[in-house]
């Protein structure tokens, strides 16, 4: 975990309000591993006071690379940077997805900006030598970006693109033709989509991570701001920013 | 150039502390900071059992401040010397453990307990938590229940008893008046204030439990107003807390009269704060010439000139 101020090396757009931000942070792209996340101070002023956190999408040499969706005060001021800005950022944080088990296909499941954490992720699931099929929901065509995955599903709300309906859904469809054995679900998006998705993978007995999502001041476990509830143990509640934010989704329950 | 103070018999190696609630046990933080640099570290608060805390959500940003609604979620007393102190005392700074019950004999019986051990230097109490059905305000707002828990706790320790007040009364002098005549050796101020937001769109509060505590640069002139008020009328020294997050805001209290300062809220954005800000204010007294920090304490100058402040412009 490093606190540091990082320079932007390039700013792109990949969809309708969709932004991608590389930053050049060479100790913490070393240590980043898929599913982790960057708490990211937006600017010096104190409004918006807190750091806001982002998945890393993308490490590529030096080079760090979150995706964002303007939404907010702050996401509209990190919208509004230029290559050559600064940034300081607190990283990587939180449990990574667990690459490593006994299963042969690796099943991505992203609604909306969840597809965030998924193009780090589909390269350390290559290089571990799995098969990889990405599901990838959006609310139109124009709201999708596939770069960096592969094997891609689309499905949209509107139908401008793809499978009409839900991600889910469309999951759901594969399965039932491909029947396939000895996967792995990793899912991130909205709760509602989340939830849908646990239920399927409860219901088929298939494992899945979940990145999950949480208002979060400190992204270390201090401010004790970003609990979810626990399916079981002693504990009601985990953290996560620092027990997360990936967990097995038979481990929490949704909101 | 000297930056050391004490309450009671305990040395703090210089005036900033960190917040309970903003540093957690301090081993959160160890790849970041060197708490070495801190006059003390005020751990999150200790409760007999440990606490799971309030539902999500929790926080919510606010201009300039945010909204918290955490209720307390701590390790519990049994947990905390098992697994954290152990930490706490390989660490070259003053530990103050931070304690928040839900009655009388709780308070007591966490305080007895923590006081058998080694590496607290001192303890903190918590009488104004906001955000706790129980315990928290309802002692911290009667001023009457704030002096009892007071003299019921000075006659178990002969540590440093540290009273935080909250800003959520009329007069929180006549508090910090009552505290010292019970025998408190200092007090703490300010706790966070009610806030409320809400989301006009779900047309939903922004937190689970309605309301919460306000904290961050926001609420920082009432802090300073509140320090000032209770400063006037205790002798014993006065901990100055509520939106620090730079040595300049820490001179303000001290000039008011804190005899120290707690960062909290600035934590979250950066743990190293607190060190940042002890090093500046050691500079700004440097600057001016001070052989002792302690001179700027109550060091208000309250003849105002009606001349166009520089800072304005």
């Amino acid at each position: 975990m490093r606190l540091q101020d990082v320079r932007i090396v390039s700013r792109e757009q990949r969809a309708e309000g969709l932004f991608a931000l590389s930053l050049d942070a060479r100790e913490i792209a070393r240590m980043t591993r898929p599913g982790q996340f960057l708490n990211i101070r937006i600017d010096h002023e104190t409004s918006p006071l807190l750091r806001r956190p982002f998945s890393v999408s993308r490490v590529e040499g030096d080079t760090l690379e979150i995706l964002f969706n303007v939404v907010g005060r702050g996401t509209e001021i990190l919208a509004g940077k230029r290559v050559g800005d600064e940034l300081n950022i607190l990283g990587p944080l939180g449990v990574p997805f667990r690459v490593e088990g006994e299963y042969d296909l690796a099943v991505i499941v992203a609604g909306g900006l969840g597809v965030a954490p998924f193009p780090l992720l589909t390269g350390a699931l290559r290089k571990g030598r799995k098969k990889v099929q990405s599901f990838l929901g959006a609310r139109t065509a124009a709201h999708l970006t596939e770069k960096y995955l592969v094997n891609v599903h689309v499905a949209t709300d509107d139908g401008s693109l793809g499978f009409r309906g839900t991600v889910v859904q469309l999951l759901e469809e594969f399965w039932n033709t491909e029947k396939p054995a000895k996967a792995k679900i990793f899912g991130c998006g909205p709760t509602r989509m989340m939830k849908a998705l646990s239920d399927f993978a409860g219901s088929k007995d298939i494992e899945c991570e979940l990145s999950l999502e949480g208002e979060m001041a400190c992204g270390i476990g201090i401010c004790q701001g970003c609990p979810v509830e626990r399916a079981s143990g002693e504990k009601k509640y985990s953290l996560v920013c620092v027990e997360g934010p990936t967990f097995n989704s038979r481990d929490v329950i949704l909101g | 150039m000297k930056t050391a103070f004490s309450i009671r018999n305990v040395e703090f190696k210089n005036r900033v502390l960190v917040a309970s609630g903003t540093f957690g046990y301090g081993d959160e933080v160890k790849e970041l900071v060197d708490v070495a640099g801190l006059g003390g570290i005020v751990t999150k608060s200790l409760s007999w059992k440990p606490r799971d805390g309030n539902p999500p959500r929790r926080i919510a940003e606010t201009p300039s401040g945010m909204l918290n609604s955490i209720g307390l979620a701590n390790v519990g007393v049994h947990a905390f010397i098992e697994k954290k102190l152990p930490y706490l005392r390989t660490l070259d700074t003053t530990i103050v453990v931070n304690i928040a019950a839900s009655s009388f004999d709780e308070y007591c019986d966490v305080l007895r307990l923590l006081d058998e051990q080694e590496g607290i230097d001192a303890f903190e109490i918590n009488v104004s938590c906001p955000n706790v059905k129980e315990g928290g305000l309802s002692f911290g707002a009667d001023c009457s229940k704030t002096a009892e828990m007071t003299a019921r706790l000075r006659a178990l320790t002969e540590k440093p008893l540290i009273i935080k007040l909250t800003p959520n009364v009329t007069h929180v002098s006549e508090f910090a008046k009552a505290v010292e005549d019970s025998g408190a050796d200092a007090i703490s101020l300010i706790n966070t204030l009610i806030g409320m937001a809400v989301d006009i769109k779900t047309r939903k509060p922004k937190l689970s439990t309605v309301t919460g505590g306000l904290s961050g640069p926001a609420i920082r002139p009432i802090a300073l107003a509140k320090v000032y008020e209770a400063a006037q009328v205790v002798d014993i020294p006065v901990i100055g807390i509520g939106g620090i997050s730079s040595a300049e805001d820490a001179i303000e209290f001290l000039l008011v009269g804190a005899s120290a300062v707690q960062v909290g809220t600035a934590n979250f954005i950066d743990p190293t704060t607190g060190v940042q800000v002890a090093q500046g204010i050691e500079a700004y007294c440097r600057q001016s010439g001070l052989k002792d920090a302690g001179e700027l304490v109550g060091a208000l100058d309250a003849n105002v000139e009606f001349s166009v402040l520089q800072s304005w412009l």
